[in-house]
């Protein structure tokens, strides 16, 4: 095969990732940013800035993917990372340590997304009423587990999730960022290599096929929201790593974040479609945008002007891809 | 007991491969199967024959595990067949190859192949041996030359692939003994039916008992070494095919008895007011033309797949034209929807629950939806509930008041709100989509006495209808559809229920 030819095979192989597209407008957002403000956007500290800030919405893109190609949609996850941040906080100020504190935090999370997904099985309302439902439950939840007030607590441990100290400038990424990119890359391979990853597929392509294959639609369908609480709740622990405090009011509208991520990165509410590099590259391409517009000095209407934009530019182009 | 009787019946518990005896099946009030015994063979292709509602996909459904049976036994392989659900029937060997091909498009061919029994290895799919097995199991039914690629999505296949698909999964997902085809050649080109037509040949070549509903006899006749007609739930006919004629089969689906009918008095008609030329469809209709003129009933028989619905969806224009002309009164079509009810010609669909009423809303709302009467740009209430009123009574819709949700009507009442609709709006040309089916005797009169007016009113009706009855005793003029095409209109008193069967059925 000539050199020519084989270029032409990788492009065409590329080409066809469905990563493809939010990559190229990653890079175009990037490369506009680089034109409009060369002196503070562009270059590496700024880079990791940036990808530090997209771990919260990067680890619950991640569940919200897997639930969006199962054929669902999760709009509590907003609520569940606030929970989380709130459970932390008490616990910490209980007298447990940071990693109990996390724990309980993440287990809390794990225990809402179970709920999420015995509810949507059992009652066989839709997602979207279910977890809209939830949302207003947990984010209730949160503010009266916290008497509707910030919960200072020392973040002994926690703290350090996000922050890069000297000591470690060769680790490039805070711990938290690496964490969010094991998640990730666990969760990829469990998508696109196992049973189960399969079968969450297979249940939001077709899933009458899916049920005359013998596939276990409800226990694929729980296990989906159970993994998203989980993530939802590492996301939480980072949040507060980040904020250091425990705030029932953070987080709202972060489930509406979250799935322009995954609708940017290839993902439809229809079910079977997405990927999860695909929605880390949307989460980034947010992150990209909103940095991005405060570096040239653009007000925040503008900022959300050109999300939306994007989000529908996004889809079109999608849908003329594949008529071709 | 002699010995050769023994020696028989040993052989023949050898072959055979199903048995089912005394299966009975009843939906409401409706016999769906009445008693049937019926035996398939390792090996053999039972053609499983009728008309439209004689029985056989309820008898497929059984068997396939998606109904359970009032009464009866299934055994294979002398032993009881009773799946709970179609997993089930297929781990005891029983496969449907169903009319759509089901697939989940996102995945590639090997991953629906071996969709819920993946081969995996340390938790992780085992991708080599994925392909592997599912190559294998494609090869039972491709040919080399037309061998699939496993990587590819299963959205990229054409419907012949996909049907191949199913075999091949059914083939690698079980001990495979029964393969149940549901009128595969439905959606199938010719070519692609012949290669089905070969895939078959090997399947049987391989020892498997293969049952073959089909409508269309010469397929039957082609394919088939066995036969068994269903009529009304129940078995009335078996035997060999080489025993056979295809007009005997079609004596044998429609039976003897045909009830005596009341024959529309012949109204002189006005002039033509909507004209088809050599209409096509994406798929279905293929290049129909025909006359409706006003005042007259003309009829369509076929059978369910005959593109009946398609063709008057796409006059409507619901449905896109490929090809042809169609004029409505003196405007050249196709045109939209909206311009159609402008023009007057409406579609009373099929489908009652999915497009043909919005069933959240009520009585009122649904007949007065297309034509808001009121004062000027206001619907008034009064207005809508006095017109919905009027077409309760006149079509003697049984509800508790006219603002009572469609929903909570019987199928009958629910049809007469749609038909309501249409007059409401005042219609001059009607195009009706099996306006009688699944409602009681006594909507089903009503609806009749309602076309019949209207006809003599001047209005022109275009019915769908596969109650061959019903077309014989509203009809002017009919014409049967069969794959799409439209056979010649004779006037009523020329058909019967043996020439539409003829016709319908693709005998020549």
């Amino acid at each position: 095969m000539s050199p020519v030819s084989q270029a032409h095979q990788i492009w065409r192989r590329l080409s066809r990732s469905p990563a493809f597209g939010p990559l190229v407008a990653l890079l175009v957002i990037y490369g506009l940013f680089s034109a409009l403000s060369p002196n503070t956007f562009v270059g590496w500290i700024n880079f990791t800035t940036m990808v530090r800030q997209t771990a919260v919405v990067g680890i619950v893109a991640v569940g919200m993917t897997l639930i969006m190609i199962q054929g669902g949609i999760d709009l509590s996850v907003g609520s569940l990372v606030a929970l989380t941040t709130v459970v932390i906080a008490r616990s910490i100020q209980g007298g447990q340590g940071a990693f109990t504190a996390a724990l309980c935090g993440i287990g809390v999370a794990l225990i809402a997304g179970l709920v999420n997904g015995v509810l949507v099985v059992s009652l066989r309302i839709t997602p979207f009423i279910v977890t809209l439902g939830t949302m207003s439950l947990a984010r209730g939840l949160a503010k009266g587990f916290a008497h509707e007030q910030k919960i200072d607590a020392r973040t002994t441990g926690l703290s350090d999730l996000m922050v890069l100290s000297h000591q470690q400038a060769s680790h490039v990424f805070p711990v938290g960022v690496w964490i969010a990119l094991a998640v990730a890359s666990l969760a990829a391979v469990m998508l696109g290599f196992t049973r189960l990853g399969r079968h969450i597929v297979a249940t939001g392509s077709n899933p009458a096929t899916a049920r005359l294959c013998g596939i276990d639609i409800a226990r694929v369908t729980i296990l989906v929201y159970l993994i998203a609480g989980i993530l939802a709740g590492l996301a939480g622990v980072l949040e507060f790593s980040t904020l250091t405090v425990g705030d029932p009011t953070d987080s709202v509208g972060l489930e509406l974040e979250v799935i322009a991520a995954v609708v940017i990165g290839g993902g439809s509410l229809s079910g079977g479609q997405g990927s999860i590099v695909g929605s880390l590259l949307g989460a980034l391409l947010l992150t990209f945008i909103g940095t991005g517009c405060t570096h040239v000095g653009l007000p925040n209407w503008v900022q959300e002007i050109l999300t939306g934009a994007i989000i529908i530019v996004a889809m079109g182009l999608e849908r003329l891809r594949r008529s071709r | 007991m002699a010995w050769g009787e023994l020696e028989f019946a040993a052989e023949d518990s050898k072959m055979r491969e199903l048995a089912i005896k005394g299966l009975s099946k009843k939906y409401g009030g409706t016999h769906a199967l009445v008693g049937v015994d019926l035996a398939a063979h390792a090996g053999e292709v039972l053609a499983v024959i009728g008309e439209n509602g004689a029985g056989k996909s309820t008898l497929m459904k059984v068997l396939a595990g998606v109904t359970e049976p009032d009464a009866g036994q299934i055994t294979i392989e002398s032993s009881p067949h009773r799946p709970e659900n179609p997993a089930a029937a297929r781990l005891a060997g029983v496969a449907i190859v169903p009319q759509e091909a089901e697939l989940a498009p996102h995945l590639s061919v090997a991953e629906n192949i071996l969709l819920g029994c993946e081969p995996t290895r340390r938790g992780l799919i085992h991708r080599s041996a994925m392909y592997e097995q599912a190559k294998r199991a494609l090869e039972q039914v491709t040919t080399k030359e037309r061998s699939i690629d496993c990587r590819r999505l299963a959205r990229d296949l054409s419907p012949s692939e996909r049907q191949q698909v199913v075999i091949a999964r059914a083939f690698a997902q079980s001990n495979l003994r029964i393969l149940i085809f549901d009128e595969p050649t439905s959606s199938l080109t010719a070519a692609d039916a012949k290669r089905l037509f070969e895939v078959i040949q090997r399947l049987k070549q391989q020892g498997i008992a293969i049952l073959y509903v089909s409508h269309f006899l010469e397929e039957v006749m082609s394919i088939a070494d066995r036969y068994c007609v269903l009529r009304d739930g129940r078995l009335v006919d078996q035997g060999m095919i080489a025993d056979t004629t295809a007009t005997a089969l079609v004596a044998k689906m429609a039976g003897t008895d045909v009830a005596e009918r009341k024959r529309r008095e012949f109204i002189n008609r006005g002039n033509v007011v909507l004209n088809l030329r050599a209409l096509s469809g994406l798929r279905l209709p293929k290049d129909v033309s025909c006359e409706l003129h006003a005042g007259e009933v003309f009829g369509i028989a076929g059978l369910v797949g005959a593109g009946r619905t398609e063709l008057v969806r796409a006059i409507f224009g619901l449905d896109p034209v490929k090809s042809g002309k169609l004029r409505v009164k003196s405007f050249e079509g196709p045109l939209k929807p909206a311009q159609n009810l402008k023009l007057g010609l409406g579609l009373l669909s099929e489908d009652r629950r999915g497009e043909g009423l919005a069933q959240q809303l009520s009585v009122t709302q649904n007949i007065t939806m297309s034509k808001l009467t009121g004062w000027g740009p206001f619907a008034t209430s009064k207005g809508q509930q006095s017109s919905a009123r009027t077409f309760i009574e006149r079509l003697s819709i049984r509800c508790r008041d006219p603002e009572q949700p469609v929903s909570e009507l019987s199928g009958g009442n629910q049809q007469k709100v749609a038909l309501a609709r249409l007059l409401h709006h005042d219609v001059d040309i009607m195009l009706l989509d099996e306006p009688t089916r699944g409602i009681d005797v006594r909507s089903r009169l009503d609806v009749h006495r309602c076309v019949d007016e209207l006809a003599r009113r001047g209005k022109a009706i275009l019915l769908i209808s596969s109650y061959l009855p019903e077309l014989l005793s509203l009809c002017d003029r009919v014409a049967v559809m069969c794959r799409g095409k439209l056979g010649e209109p004779r006037p009523v008193s020329e058909w019967d229920e043996h020439s539409f069967l003829m016709e319908a059925t693709g005998v020549e």
